[in-house]
């Protein structure tokens, strides 16, 4: 290993280490019982972003100084059966893509974390808080760096699990409780579309490396090795593992509800990061695109679906942070769309353009009419008011059903409750009453002890 | 054949009956359950002694010598391999921390003599292979849930109904099998009619209901030790495995995937926890059976991975809803509880291995999930992703019933509810296992490999799978009307 290898193992290894250490340390605190001060807790995040950003922006000089634009760090298979060829690689991969995008995560994770030392100063769950910030964080940088599909799967995993369990953060109400369910039960279904696709892609490729799925170069000049049939069929998959982590069309009931969250929290998932994850890993696998036309107008169109419902719903929203996650969503759509036309580093600069505008806004929504009150004292009058022309010429009717249309979220919340949710629910519970009846048969009696159960006395009205 | 340098599964057994008999005589009063925990602890280290021996000796098989079973059984009637030298720990680790986290003023309910009796026959069952012990060991097994039933006055029907017919099954079954020819047309028929009995026991589609009325009717203790070693599936790896063809294997498969996604369905709807845990449970132990009988080495691999997660995890998740249920009463899902502020180390707990028993990425189970998506993929192409939805569910009812019990109300009592030091010995203990297992899984995956290859070189060498016709049948489609078989 020459020296700049050595150099760039050291930086990429320490990369993907400080938020690693960093779930560690908090993890086990919080499995022991001992939980960290404010400030040590504090202090932690900031060195683990810093040692994450320091190492990855050394390697984003070396690699400009040296002329180097694909540079993996192996640290070999986590898990390997040889004679099977089953390995889980653990490899990570820095490139014109993920350089970027790592940086990216680094400097709005720095952001929102000093953000949050104050903003939830003496909050009882802010250890709680910092413990998912630390999932999130380890995830978010795995999913960047990912050189195999299944380290990208256990990244992805662990930034879902981070943004249902922090919409949930106000854990004794039962309003965002509710909403960090249907977060991570829409999470779970693109989740197994994800693993689906992953273990196809084993199968066609015969490995899980990324860069298996390329026949020659690097991104985003690499072709893709797989025929268009399966370059379809892994990238439909993977289009709906996207979709749901994104909350692409018809997955975009659930971001209103992530608003539930602490500010923080909604600035840096569904602001800036998670919702841009499932466009980079669209990214990720563009060369895949290039192989199916199908694909492409598939990924067009759901982008094009993604952006025209998000902007009708973001302007008729009443809660500022519910009418900024629709306004990202309208962007996220647009950069779909740009990654199905190839336009892929359009795309990426738009990624990090939208992601720090969309967490700076998110941030400032707590004092928005402190600000406008500031900006009117400054002007001396009041704010001009949004004057849509174009609106105007419209039909009235067609006016008041775009309203509708936004204000029920473009019906994909009834419509998938109505449609899947409803049928499957009622199948179950259809089943559930047939065993009911089976088993009070054959016992001769009633046999459900768990009927006769009490509600907790809240929901009983038995409460003093 | 290999010997261990110590009676350690001799040792393991009787300690347990000896205890049994030591609380029968001494009314130990208050003091029961702390013997009842030395008992355990003394056992698991027994246990992990014949562990860490037999992976010394490095050998596939090894058995032990000791004059005190010889003179009643025939040698090497305890003989432990690859299979049974996890499985022992793991099914003393599942008693230990069981009777560890019972408090005190449920122990009367919680019968800790049959408790040991219950462990020693577990442990005789794992240290057991295919012959009329295994057998019996088996039958006798089913008895003790059936006594707590009727000490506490609950109906005993179904559970009856469901495990006479298992009974029956396995010694019909084995005794057909003991007295036909290997390889012949009856030996199929022994093997159909242990395949009943296995499915029997593992609770499989449609014969579950004897699973949820336990679950119901018993205490949540007896219903954990009962279903969470997964009997059934150890069943199946010794009687049916070894004897039955691939391609009735693979077709039984579909019947557990079925089972897997119908139980993960069904874990949503319920309004109980218990039932949920019992859904749950049914569905993990389901997806076990299906890399079982996939009969590829990935898939048996995977299978065997699961089956220590399943046992840790589930474990886990069981003896949190039992503390919870200890201090409240049985837990409605119909309602949110927000418990999370009177006991956040239990909370933790619960949401940590109900995500292990899904398989979440850097816990006991998720490399063991791969390989099992992997291998049922690879025989089933599209059918095989149905362990993946059956996943999702699961994933899906462990966090609402998280939601469910911990969050959704601030609640604020005097009565303190948090996790005593018995209950965080417990979650301690099985949280660096399932975390450990995670983040460094390559001992166990190869250990795990090496006794699938090992399993599947002795199916091998089994005169009906290694007949020409049927091994045709297992790499294509069942014979026509019109074939016979034809005897080796």
């Amino acid at each position: 290993m020459t020296l700049t290898e050595t150099l760039f193992f050291v930086l990429g290894t320490t990369v993907v280490a400080s938020p690693a250490v960093l779930l560690v340390i908090l993890g086990s605190m919080a499995l022991v019982a001992r939980p960290l001060s404010e400030s040590a807790i504090s202090r932690l995040t900031q060195a683990a972003v810093l040692l994450s950003l320091l190492p990855s922006l050394g390697i984003l000089l070396l690699m400009l100084i040296l002329g180097i634009r694909y540079v993996p760090i192996e640290l070999g298979d986590w898990v390997s059966i040889p004679q099977e060829e089953f390995q889980f690689h653990l490899k990570f991969v820095f490139d014109r893509l993920s350089v970027p995008f790592v940086i990216l995560s680094c400097v709005l994770c720095g952001v929102v974390g000093t953000f949050t030392r104050r903003y939830l100063h003496r909050e009882e769950g802010y250890g709680r808080f910092f413990l998912y910030y630390a999932i999130f964080f380890c995830g978010i940088v795995l999913s960047s760096l990912a050189g195999t599909i299944e380290t990208l799967f256990v990244g992805w995993e662990m930034v879902g699990l981070s943004s249902a369990l922090l919409v949930a953060y106000f854990h004794e109400r039962e309003n965002p409780v509710r909403n960090g369910q249907r977060v991570w039960a829409i999470y779970r279904l693109s989740d197994a579309a994800f693993l689906i696709a992953a273990i196809t892609m084993h199968h066609l490729t015969g490995e899980g490396d990324l860069g298996g799925l390329m026949t020659s170069g690097v991104w985003p000049e690499g072709t893709a090795a797989v025929t268009s049939g399966q370059a379809l069929f892994v990238g439909s998959l993977l289009l709906i593992a996207a979709a749901g982590k994104s909350a692409l069309f018809p997955f975009s009931g659930w971001l209103p509800r992530a608003m539930e969250g602490p500010t923080p929290s909604s600035a840096i998932f569904y602001g800036a990061l998670s919702v841009h994850l499932g466009a980079y890993l669209l990214l990720r696998v563009s060369p895949l695109l290039d192989v199916s036309l199908t694909l492409r107008l598939l990924v067009i169109g759901l982008g094009a679906a993604s952006a025209i419902s998000g902007a009708m719903m973001s302007r008729v929203q009443s809660d500022i942070k519910v009418s900024l996650a629709y306004a990202s969503l309208t962007q996220v759509g647009i950069i779909v769309v740009e990654i199905g036309l190839g336009l892929r580093y359009l795309a990426l600069i738009h990624i990090i353009g939208h992601a720090c505008m969309r967490t700076m806004q998110l941030l400032r929504a707590p004092t928005l009419l402190r600000d406008y009150h500031e900006m009117e004292n400054q002007m001396g009058e009041r704010l001009p008011r949004d004057s849509r022309t174009l609106t105007k010429h419209l039909p009235n009717r067609f006016q008041e059903w775009c309203y509708r249309f936004g204000y029920d979220r473009a019906f994909t919340d009834v419509a998938l409750d109505q449609w899947i949710v409803g049928p499957f629910l009622a199948v179950f519970r259809w089943f559930d009453r047939m065993e009911h009846v089976a088993t009070d048969r054959l016992s001769h009696e009633s046999s459900r002890e768990s009927d006769t159960i009490e509600l907790h006395p809240e929901s009983s009205g038995r409460a003093a | 054949m290999p010997e261990l340098h110590f009676p350690w599964m001799e040792a393991s057994v009787i300690l347990p009956l000896a205890g049994a008999i030591w609380l029968h005589l001494n009314d130990a009063g208050d003091k029961a359950l702390r013997h009842a925990i030395v008992i355990c602890a003394v056992t698991l280290l027994l246990t992990c002694g014949e562990l860490l021996d037999f992976l010394t000796l490095g050998t596939f098989e090894a058995h032990e010598h000791w004059p005190f079973l010889q003179a009643i059984f025939r040698k090497d009637v305890f003989v432990v391999d690859e299979l049974s030298a996890f499985l022992l720990p793991l099914a003393a680790l599942i008693y230990f921390v069981t009777v560890i986290s019972t408090l005190r003023t449920k122990a009367p309910r919680f019968s800790l003599k049959l408790m040991l009796v219950s462990e020693a026959v577990l442990l005789a069952t794992f240290c057991c292979r295919s012959s009329w012990t295994l057998v019996v060991l088996l039958c006798v097994s089913v008895v003790f849930p059936y006594l707590e039933l009727q000490k506490r006055d609950r109906c005993t029907r179904i559970y009856t109904l469901h495990m006479s017919a298992f009974v029956v099954l396995l010694l019909s079954g084995f005794a057909l099998m003991t007295l036909v020819e290997p390889g012949s047309n009856a030996s199929l028929t022994a093997g159909a009619l242990l395949t009943g009995a296995a499915l029997l026991r593992s609770g499989i589609v449609p014969f579950h209901l004897w699973m949820a009325d336990l679950f119901e009717k018993g205490t949540f203790g007896t219903a954990i030790l009962f279903t969470t070693p997964l009997v059934g599936a150890y069943a199946v790896m010794r009687l049916v495995l070894p004897i039955a063809p691939s391609w009735a294997l693979q077709s039984i498969a579909i019947l557990s995937l079925i089972t897997a996604v119908y139980a993960g369905g069904m874990a949503l709807v319920q309004r109980e926890a218990r039932r949920m845990f019992c859904y749950l449970l049914l569905s993990q132990s389901s997806l076990v059976l299906v890399g079982l009988e996939l009969v590829t080495p990935i898939g048996l691999t995977g299978a065997l991975c699961l089956w220590l997660s399943v046992g840790l995890s589930l474990t886990g998740f069981g003896i949190t809803l039992r503390c919870i249920e200890a201090r409240i009463s049985r837990v409605s899902l119909a309602d949110f509880h927000g418990l999370y502020s009177q006991m956040p180390l239990l909370g933790g707990f619960f949401l940590l291995t109900g995500l292990a028993s899904i398989g979440f990425p850097a816990t006991v189970g998720f490399i063991g999930m791969e390989l099992l998506i992997e291998g049922a993929v690879y025989v089933y192409p599209l059918v095989g992703t149905m362990v993946v939805i059956a996943a999702a569910l699961c994933g899906i009812a462990v966090l609402m019933a998280y939601f469910r019990i911990f969050t959704g109300r601030s609640l604020r009592t005097h009565v303190p509810m948090r996790a005593r030091t018995s209950e965080k010995i417990a979650v301690l203990i099985l949280s660096v296992l399932i975390l450990g297992g995670g983040l460094y899984p390559q001992p166990g995956i190869a250990s795990r490999y090496h006794a699938a290859m090992e399993l599947t070189r002795l199916r091998q060498a089994n005169p009906l799978i290694a007949n020409p016709l049927i091994q045709e049948w297992s790499h294509g489609s069942p014979p026509t009307s019109h074939q016979t078989v034809e005897h080796p």
